[in-house]
């Protein structure tokens, strides 16, 4: 009896250790995420003086606001920011269209070639990026487009297009067809069927790919870098860059500058956390 | 019913805008890629069509040094498949047992991705300071004085320092697919392992391993064909340098193109990497067919997330 006692009560003692050590592993791998944030935020609110030797890693003893006014104003973030966003919303929205109107011609019509123009379409998956630059960025400069806001939408959207018809299809072939019988026989054309019925149903396919095209776009720097030249047109990621050109020696603007890069992507995670991780994996899985 | 979804120029309509922004950027352009790499051209003027020589200075010149760009690709994506998915395996399987806080660990795990390379890339500039970077500072503090590098300008440290903030950045990346594997392994077949006496590494190698191996497939394509694209990071930290030493396919490319005017060349290594990326996918599938699939085929909507594909 005893000796049972002493073994379980090891056993509960070895368990205990183990799950103490598995938090110590999990605890570390937090703080090797987080610490480069942290810092990135105490430096973007000191002096070099502090960055520079007396207070490298601690918080800011004196909180210097005057980085983000030089972020804003002398490195222009704010415009930065508000030409990702019009890029970034642009392309969502004629990813979206297109995507669901190929998606119904792909799911709802009867017509030979359907499963194989799907397949085409799905080589998009695995194209890269780096495929199209010489050709599009010749024909973006003849037609003397570099430095807009299409030069960079049009791709975006091309690339996101075909995970945005993958995972529309999924949800599409989600919809009953006896709705569309249902509307044919009231009378209903192909087009009211689609805009009537098929759109307004597709809302939880519009929120995964919006977050997919999205962070496709936002963070996107290869083409933004080479096809825009102008401040006026530049997206937040290569004004960052081109700032801390700007600031090679003072680091609390350009820490402030990433920082208001970085921030509004934060907010929003910590409250679509879930739906943002699905996006992903909805990405990955299917693809 | 069938009538009015049989109309032929109405299917043509609701394809139309997909197939001309596919075709028009996706496809056409790796075909002129493929046209361009014939051709000596500054990107203007006239074009001079040199056959195979830009294949052939591509593999043979030391000037270019497309070989060492293509080695450091493969260092990197050895490292990815090595380091970084175990790293993320073993901490999705110690966050998909089930453990108090694990969607707090995980969505934290996971912030690195959603921060632009660029921010990322500045920051670890930062880190990596001779004089100034918290690395160098801590280890000066720690009196390791004889430590300290100029991480990213030394050739000797170079390539590791520019690849340890890519690996980083997408450890959480893969251990958020390989958790939602873990996560639509069936409970039962957890319990009834526990119940046979199995411990949490024997569950772990026989029953969740074996069932998430689509994911891992997966993971370790987007690894290696990532890898092999890998841009954004190093072209922030050392765009190649000191003397090629961190070079990669990607800012060799963009070197030739907008540096060198060199269009035909850069058309050339865009087309490589198309065809590595494509090959990479097929071998890696191949190699996980190979070894089987021990849960069959059966399962198809494993991760919840709905949708049987149809075709």
């Amino acid at each position: 009896m005893a000796r049972n006692e002493r073994t379980l009560s090891g056993l509960v003692r070895r368990k205990r250790i183990k799950e103490t050590l598995v938090y110590i592993v999990l605890i570390i791998w937090l703080l090797i995420n987080l610490f480069p944030i942290y810092w990135m935020f105490t430096f973007s609110l000191k002096s070099n003086t502090e960055i520079f030797g007396e207070n490298v890693v601690g918080l800011p003893r004196e909180w210097l606001w005057s980085n983000y006014e030089k972020a804003l104003k002398v490195g222009n973030i704010f415009k930065y920011f508000l030409n990702s966003t019009i890029v970034a919303v642009v392309t969502i929205a004629v990813v979206m269209i297109v995507a669901l109107m190929a998606t119904f011609a792909l799911t709802r019509f009867f017509w030979k070639g359907r499963e194989k123009m799907m397949s085409f379409l799905m080589l998009g998956l695995t194209i890269p990026i780096h495929a199209s630059i010489v050709p599009i960025y010749v024909t973006l400069s003849r037609l003397h487009l570099l430095s807009t806001y299409a030069s960079l939408i049009i791709p975006y959207a091309a690339f996101s297009l075909a995970m945005a018809i993958l995972i529309c299809t999924g949800f599409m072939q989600g919809i009953p067809f006896e709705l569309d019988e249902a509307a044919c026989i009231d009378g209903c054309g192909a087009f009211r069927i689609f805009f009537k019925i098929i759109v307004p149903l597709m809302k939880p396919a519009v929120a995964t790919v919006s977050i997919y095209t999205f962070l496709q776009c936002w963070n996107e720097l290869m083409f933004a870098n080479i096809f825009i030249s102008d401040t006026a047109h530049k997206t937040l990621p290569v004004g960052v860059q081109a700032l801390s050109g700007q600031y090679l020696t003072e680091w609390g603007p350009v820490g402030a500058a990433m920082v208001l890069a970085t921030f509004p992507m934060l907010i929003f995670y910590i409250f679509f956390s879930k739906k943002i991780q699905d996006s992903f994996i909805a990405g990955a899985i299917k693809g | 019913m069938k009538k009015i979804y049989s109309s032929k120029w109405k299917i043509a309509l609701f394809m139309a805008p997909a197939l001309l922004l596919f075709v028009g950027i996706l496809i056409l352009p790796i075909f002129m890629s493929g046209y361009y790499s014939f051709f000596d051209w500054k990107g203007y003027g006239p074009k001079e069509f040199v056959e195979l020589d830009n294949y052939v200075e591509l593999f043979t010149s030391d000037n270019i040094g497309f070989l060492k760009a293509f080695g450091n690709a493969c260092i990197l994506a050895f490292i990815s498949v090595v380091i970084q998915l175990p790293l993320a395996l073993f901490l999705a399987l110690l966050l998909g047992k089930g453990r108090k806080g694990e969607r707090g660990f995980l969505s934290i795990y996971f912030i690195p991705v959603l921060i632009s390379t660029v921010v990322i890339g500045q920051l670890w500039l930062k880190i990596y300071n001779p004089e100034y970077g918290v690395l160098n500072v801590a280890l000066r503090s720690l009196g390791l004085e004889e430590w300290t590098r100029r991480w990213l300008g030394d050739e000797g440290t170079a390539l590791m320092a520019a690849f340890v903030p890519t690996v980083w950045q997408y450890v959480g990346y893969h251990m958020l697919l390989l958790y939602a594997g873990i996560k639509s392994v069936p409970p039962e077949y957890r319990e009834a392992a526990m119940i046979d006496g199995a411990s949490e590494g024997k569950v772990n190698r026989y029953i969740v391993i074996p069932y998430i191996k689509p994911i891992l497939k997966i993971s370790t394509i987007f690894a290696v064909t990532g890898s092999f694209k890998s841009f954004d990071l190093i072209y922030v930290l050392t765009n190649g340098g000191p003397d090629h030493a961190t070079e990669v396919p990607s800012t060799l490319m963009i070197n030739m193109l907008f540096t060198r005017n060199r269009y035909g060349m850069g058309s050339t290594i865009a087309l490589l990497l198309i065809v590595l990326c494509f090959a990479a996918a097929l071998i890696i599938s191949a190699i996980f067919k190979e070894r089987g699939d021990d849960y069959g085929t059966k399962r198809k909507n494993t991760f919840g997330l709905g949708k049987k594909k149809k075709n």
